[in-house]
C-alpha cells in the first residue's frame, strides 16, 4: 500500500511551529498523499503516526487527489490548540474521550449524521458530533521472569493479593499512569474508581509498595521489557500488543473488569473542508463497522474476554463530571493520598 | 301530479352536523392531547434537571472553611440516557461564579420555589434550565449555593413529534369512530321517517286507513296531520265514488225502461212514419246512456288516473281478454276482429283503466266503421316499449283535424248518424298519458284509421 | 230459452219480461235476491240476468252463493253503474258476461249466445226441422247437401224463421232484430241474407217462402 502515497515523515517542531504559527505544542507532523493538492484534509490528532497510517493510506488508495496532513499532538494540547487557541483543523482524533466529549458539547464541533450504516452501533457515536473508531482497553503488562512459577493475577483481588504476598519482590518495581499528567491515565483512573472501590485498594497497595508514575504507556512497556518494572497497571493495551510476540511481557485483562477507552473522531468549527471531513469520517466508520477489517493494529480488544467484564466508557455528558475542577481537585487530592504515602 | 320541492336533506344535515361536531371534538382532542403529553414530557424533562441540580448541590460540603463539590457522576450523565444531549452547568455562590459554564444564563425571576425553571439559548441551541439553591453554612457565614443544569432539548423535539404523531392518530382515530357513528346515528335517526314513507308509498290509491304502526314521538305531529288528510280525503272520496254511482243509476235506469219500451212498441207497429219515429227514439236513447255512460267513465278515469296503481299488467291477456268481450257486438255488425299478438309484454299500472282505453278505442272502431269491415288489433314490444294498434278498413278519420278528435266532445265529422258523444278518445288519451304513453291517430293508406297506443314497459 | 231476471226496479222488469217475451223466450222476475234463491232452487234456467244493487243486498253476493252451490247456470250481469270499476270486479267474482243499463237486445241475444257457446251448449240447441238439423249456438246447419257454416246474421234470420216455421214475418220486423238502431238500412237489406239462406237450403225440401206484400216464411214440407 505504501507506493499509493508519499509519505514525507518530518520530526521537525520548529518547521511545523512555522507552519501553524501556533502556541501549543506538536509532538510529530507528517504529509500524505499528493502534496502539490490543492485537497488537504489536516487532521490534529493524538496517536501515533505509524499507529495511524495505515488507515489514512487505505483512504488514499481510492483517492489519491488529496493531501493530508497529519499533526501528532497530546491530549491537552490538542484540547488548547481547539479550545483556547482556535487553531484550523479539519479532523481531530484523541483518546482523550473527555475532552473530546467537552469540545463538542462546549460547541467546538460539527455535526454529522453518517452515510447510512446498519453496524454502526450506538455507543460509537454520541450527538452526531463524537464518532469512536477504536476499543482499546486497558491492561496489566508484567514480566514473566518476575511470575515463573507464581500464578499470573487476573483479577485486581488477585492482584492485591499477589503484591501482599511478596512485597519485598514487587516493591518499587509498580508502574502506573501519573494522572496529574496524563489525561488518559486519568480518564483510566476516574473511570476505575467509578466502576469499584478495589481500585483504591490496590491504589493503596500500589503507594505503599513506592509505585512509579509514568506519563505514557510506552515508558511502562519499555520498563517492563527491560526488567525495572514487574508490573505495569492501566497500560494502554494496544501499545503492548504492538511490542508483538515476546517472552518477557504478558499482556493481561483484568476479567473482574477491563476498562476500554474509545478513540473518537470529531470535526472541529475551524473546519474549512467539511466535506473532506465527513467523507473521511465515513470512511473511518465503513472500515471500521462495516466492510472491515480496520487496517489499524490492535485496534478492538481481545475477545476472550467476556462482554460482561468489558467496561467501554460511554461517550456523554458524564465525562464532563471528572473535567469540574472541583471535582478533579478531589479525586486528585484523594489519589495522592493514596500512591503517594 | 307534481313532485315536492326538495330542499336539504335532513340525512345530509344531520349527518354533516355531526361530522362537524366530530371535526371540533377530534380536534380538541387532539390540542388537549397533545398539550398534555407536552406538559408532562415538559415536566419529566425538567424532573431530571432538578435531580441532577439537587444531586450536585447535596455533595458540596465546607471542609476546613474551603468549599468542596464531589458531585456523583450520575449527575450529569443521568441527562443523557435516553437521548444524547448536550449538558452544561453552572455553580455560583453568592452569585459568584465557581465552576462549570460561567455564561450559563442565570434565572430571569426571582427564586420563589425551591427550584426553578427557563428555557433560554446557549451557544447557539436552545436549552431548559433547572437551577436550585441551597444555604450553606461555614466559619465565614452563611452564603447561598446555586447550582444551574441545563441540556438541549434534541430529546424533547423527538418527544414532541411523537407526541404530535401521536394526538394526530388519537385525534384521527376519534374522528373516524366518531364520523361512522355520525353515519350510523343519522341513518338511525332517519329510518322511522323511511319506514313511514315506505309504508304510505306501499299502499294502494283506495288504502287510507290510518296509519298504525308505532313511531317516535317528534313524528306524532305529522302522522297525526297525515291521518286526518287521509280520513278527510277518505270521506270525500267515497262520497264523490257514491255520487258517481249513484247519478249513473239514476240516468240509466229510466233511460232502460224506455228503452226497452221502444223496442216493444216497435214490435207492435206496423206504420212505416210511426216505426221510423219510435227507431229515432231509440237511437236518441243509445247516444244519451252513452253520453252519460262516457261522462261517468270519464269521472271514474280521471280519479283513478290521478292515483295512479302500480301494479303488474299482462298486456297480452288484457287484449285479448277485451276483444273477446266486444267480438258479440261486433259480431252484430257482422265485423271480423283479429288479433296478432306478439310476445308477453307486461307493464306497471292501472289494469282497469288499460281496459277502459282500450275498450274504448275498439268500441269507437266498432261504431264508425261499416257493418261488414275488418278490426286488426295488434300486440307487440319494442325495446323499451308495448305498442298495440288497431287498424279498420273503414272510412277513416276526417282528413283535417285528425288531432282535434282527442278533445273532449270532438267527434269525426264522418260519424254523422252514428251515436256517440266523441268523449271515447278523450278517455284514452287521459289514460295513455297517466301511463306514460304515447296515443297517434292516422289514415293509412287508401282506407282505414288506425290508433296506435304506445306504452312504457 | 228460460231467463230468470233478478231487477229491483218494477217498471224496468216489466218491460224487460215483457220485451223478451216477445221474442219466445220464458222469463221468471225475482224483485230481490231471496226471491230469486227460492226461483233458482226449484227450475232449472237457461240464464240469469242479474241487477247488482238490489234492496236486500249486493248482486255479487248472490253470485258467490249460486258458484259455491255449484249452479252452473250462466251469469249475465246487467248494471247501472260506472262500468270501469265494475266490470273487472264482477268479472272476476264469477259473472259470465256484464252489460251496461239500458239494454240493447240484439247484443243481449248476441251475448247469450257468446255465453251459451263457451259453456259448451246443449243438445236443446240444436233444432231438427224434416231433413234440417240447425245448431243455434255453433250456427251449423245441416242439409242433405252437406254441413254449413252460418255468418252471424243469416244463422239469427234463420234462427227467427226457423223457431216458428210457417209464421209470416214482415221484412220490418226482421230488420229490427237483424240490425242495429244506429245502422241506416232500408228493409229490401233483408233480400240479400234471405237470398242467401235459400242457397244453403237448395238441397232440401224446406224453403223459404215469399208472401207477397207480407213478408217471409220458412216451409218445411
Amino acid at each position: 500500500m505504501r507506493h499509493h502515497f508519499i509519505a514525507i515523515l518530518t520530526m521537525l517542531l520548529t518547521a511545523c511551529a512555522a507552519t501553524f504559527s501556533s502556541a501549543f505544542e506538536i509532538e510529530d507532523h507528517a504529509i500524505f498523499g499528493d502534496d502539490k493538492s490543492e485537497q488537504r484534509l489536516r487532521i490534529l490528532s493524538t496517536a501515533d503516526i505509524e499507529f495511524f497510517a495505515p488507515m489514512i493510506s487505505s483512504y488514499l488508495s481510492a483517492t489519491p487527489e488529496i493531501q493530508i496532513d497529519y499533526t501528532v499532538a497530546s491530549s491537552t494540547e490538542v484540547m488548547r490548540a481547539i479550545y483556547d487557541e482556535g487553531a484550523s483543523f479539519d479532523l481531530v482524533i484523541s483518546s482523550a474521550m473527555d475532552l473530546q466529549t467537552k469540545l463538542a458539547n462546549d460547541g467546538y464541533a460539527l455535526t454529522h449524521v453518517p452515510s447510512s450504516l446498519p453496524s454502526l452501533p450506538d455507543w460509537a457515536v454520541w450527538n452526531d458530533m463524537v464518532f469512536a473508531f477504536t476499543q482499546e482497553p486497558a491492561a496489566v503488562v508484567i514480566s514473566k521472569a518476575d511470575f515463573a512459577g507464581h500464578p499470573v493475577p487476573s483479577t485486581r483481588q488477585e492482584l492485591i493479593a499477589a503484591l501482599r504476598r511478596d512485597p519485598e519482590r514487587f516493591y518499587g518495581r509498580i508502574g502506573t499512569y501519573d494522572v496529574r499528567n496524563s489525561g488518559l491515565g486519568y480518564l483510566f483512573a476516574t473511570q476505575d474508581a467509578r466502576t469499584s472501590e478495589t481500585y483504591w485498594r490496590l491504589t493503596e497497595v500500589m503507594g505503599a509498595l513506592d509505585a512509579q508514575l509514568y506519563c505514557c504507556s510506552s515508558d511502562m512497556i519499555d520498563d517492563v521489557e527491560s526488567g525495572k518494572l514487574a508490573i505495569a497497571y492501566n497500560v494502554l493495551g494496544s501499545y503492548a500488543a504492538g511490542r508483538g510476540e515476546t517472552d518477557r511481557l504478558e499482556t493481561v485483562l483484568l476479567s473482574d473488569f477491563t476498562t476500554v477507552m474509545l478513540r473518537t473522531v470529531l470535526i472541529p468549527r475551524t473546519t474549512d473542508q467539511p466535506e473532506l471531513a465527513t467523507a473521511f469520517i465515513d470512511h473511518m466508520l465503513d472500515r471500521t463497522y462495516g466492510n472491515g477489517p480496520t487496517p489499524l493494529q490492535n485496534a478492538s480488544p481481545d475477545i476472550s474476554i467476556t462482554d460482561a467484564a468489558l467496561h467501554r466508557i460511554r461517550l456523554g455528558p458524564g465525562l464532563l463530571v471528572f473535567l469540574d475542577q472541583f471535582k478533579s481537585r478531589s479525586f486528585l487530592s484523594e489519589w495522592e493520598s493514596a500512591i503517594l504515602q | 301530479m307534481s313532485e315536492p320541492v326538495a330542499q336539504g336533506s335532513l340525512r345530509r344535515n344531520l349527518t354533516v352536523m355531526l361530522l362537524l361536531g366530530a371535526v371540533g371534538l377530534a380536534l380538541l382532542v387532539y390540542f388537549i392531547v397533545q398539550s398534555v403529553a407536552r406538559e408532562i414530557a415538559q415536566e419529566s424533562q425538567d424532573n431530571v434537571l432538578a435531580a441532577s441540580a439537587i444531586s450536585i448541590l447535596d455533595s458540596a460540603r465546607v471542609v476546613e472553611g474551603e468549599i468542596t463539590i464531589d458531585f456523583p457522576y450520575a449527575s450529569l450523565s443521568m441527562l443523557d440516557t435516553v437521548t444524547n444531549e448536550r449538558v452544561f452547568y453552572a455553580i455560583r455562590r453568592d452569585g459568584r461564579f465557581l465552576t462549570g459554564y460561567e455564561d450559563l444564563p442565570l434565572p430571569t425571576e426571582p427564586a420563589t420555589a425551591a427550584t426553578q425553571f427557563a428555557s433560554d439559548t446557549f451557544l447557539g441551541e436552545p436549552i431548559r434550565i433547572a437551577t436550585a439553591r441551597r444555604g450553606l453554612s461555614s466559619d465565614a457565614g452563611a452564603s447561598t449555593l446555586e447550582v444551574s443544569v441545563a441540556q438541549t432539548l434534541s430529546g424533547m423535539t423527538q418527544t414532541l413529534a411523537r407526541i404530535s404523531r401521536i394526538s394526530m392518530f388519537v385525534g384521527g382515530g376519534f374522528f373516524l369512530l366518531a364520523a361512522l357513528l355520525a353515519v350510523l346515528i343519522s341513518r338511525a335517526t332517519i329510518r322511522p321517517l323511511d319506514r313511514l314513507a315506505a309504508s304510505v308509498a306501499r299502499r294502494g290509491p283506495k288504502d287510507l286507513r290510518p296509519v298504525a304502526a308505532p313511531i317516535p314521538m317528534e313524528m306524532v305531529p305529522l302522522v297525526r296531520s297525515l291521518n286526518n288528510f287521509m280520513s278527510r280525503l277518505q270521506r270525500s272520496l267515497s262520497r264523490s265514488e257514491e255520487f258517481i254511482a249513484e247519478a249513473a243509476h239514476r240516468v240509466r235506469t229510466p233511460l232502460a225502461i224506455v228503452r226497452t219500451k221502444a223496442e216493444i212498441t216497435l214490435r207492435r207497429v206496423e206504420k212505416q212514419e210511426n216505426r221510423e219515429a219510435i227507431r229515432d227514439m231509440i237511437r236518441a236513447i243509445d247516444e244519451s246512456s252513452r253520453t252519460a255512460g262516457q261522462l261517468l267513465d270519464h269521472a271514474m278515469v280521471t280519479f283513478r288516473a290521478d292515483h295512479l296503481l302500480d301494479e303488474d299488467v299482462d298486456l297480452a291477456a288484457l287484449t285479448q281478454d277485451t276483444i273477446e268481450s266486444l267480438r258479440p257486438v261486433s259480431e252484430l255488425k257482422e265485423m271480423e276482429i283479429t288479433a296478432e299478438i306478439r310476445g308477453t309484454p307486461h307493464l306497471r299500472g292501472d289494469a282497469i283503466l288499460l281496459q277502459n282505453a282500450l275498450r274504448n278505442v275498439l268500441d269507437n272502431a266498432i261504431k264508425y266503421t261499416p257493418a261488414g269491415s275488418t278490426l286488426s288489433v295488434t300486440l307487440h314490444e319494442t325495446d323499451d316499449q308495448a305498442v298495440v294498434t288497431v287498424q279498420d278498413n273503414g272510412p277513416g278519420f276526417p282528413k283535417d283535424d285528425i288531432d282535434g278528435l282527442r278533445y273532449r266532445f270532438a267527434r269525426g265529422g264522418n260519424a254523422a248518424g252514428t251515436i256517440g258523444s266523441g268523449l271515447g278518445l278523450t278517455i284514452v288519451e287521459d289514460v295513455v298519458t297517466a301511463h306514460g304513453g304515447r296515443l297517434t291517430l292516422s289514415n293509412t293508406e287508401g282506407s282505414g284509421a288506425c290508433v296506435t297506443i304506445s306504452l312504457p314497459s | 230459452m228460460r231467463f230468470l231476471l233478478i231487477e229491483d226496479n218494477s217498471e224496468l222488469a216489466e218491460a224487460v219480461v215483457d220485451r223478451l217475451t216477445l221474442d219466445g223466450h220464458v222469463v221468471d222476475h225475482a224483485p230481490t235476491l231471496a226471491v230469486a234463491a227460492d226461483f233458482a232452487s226449484v227450475t232449472s234456467y237457461d240464464l240469469i240476468l242479474l241487477d247488482i244493487m238490489l234492496p236486500d243486498g249486493d248482486g255479487r253476493s248472490f253470485l258467490k252463493r249460486q258458484r259455491n252451490h255449484k249452479d252452473g247456470t250462466p251469469v249475465i250481469v246487467l248494471t247501472a253503474r260506472s262500468e270501469v270499476s265494475d266490470r273487472v270486479g264482477m268479472l272476476d267474482s264469477g259473472a259470465d258476461d256484464f252489460m251496461v243499463k239500458p239494454i240493447d237486445f240484439a247484443e243481449l241475444e248476441a251475448r247469450c249466445r257468446a255465453v251459451l257457446r263457451r259453456r259448451g251448449g246443449k243438445s236443446t240447441n240444436r233444432i231438427t226441422l224434416g231433413d234440417l238439423t240447425f245448431d243455434s249456438l255453433s250456427g251449423t246447419l245441416h242439409t242433405p247437401q252437406g254441413e254449413a257454416q252460418l255468418r252471424p246474421r243469416e244463422l239469427r234470420l234463420f234462427e227467427i224463421l226457423v223457431n216458428a216455421p210457417g209464421q209470416i214475418f214482415s221484412k220490418g220486423a226482421l230488420v229490427d232484430r237483424l240490425f242495429s238502431y244506429d245502422e241506416e238500412v232500408s228493409e229490401n237489406a233483408i233480400e240479400v241474407y234471405i237470398g242467401r239462406l235459400r242457397r244453403h237450403l237448395v238441397s232440401s225440401r224446406a224453403e223459404i217462402v215469399t208472401v207477397r206484400g207480407l213478408g217471409y216464411k220458412l216451409d218445411a214440407q
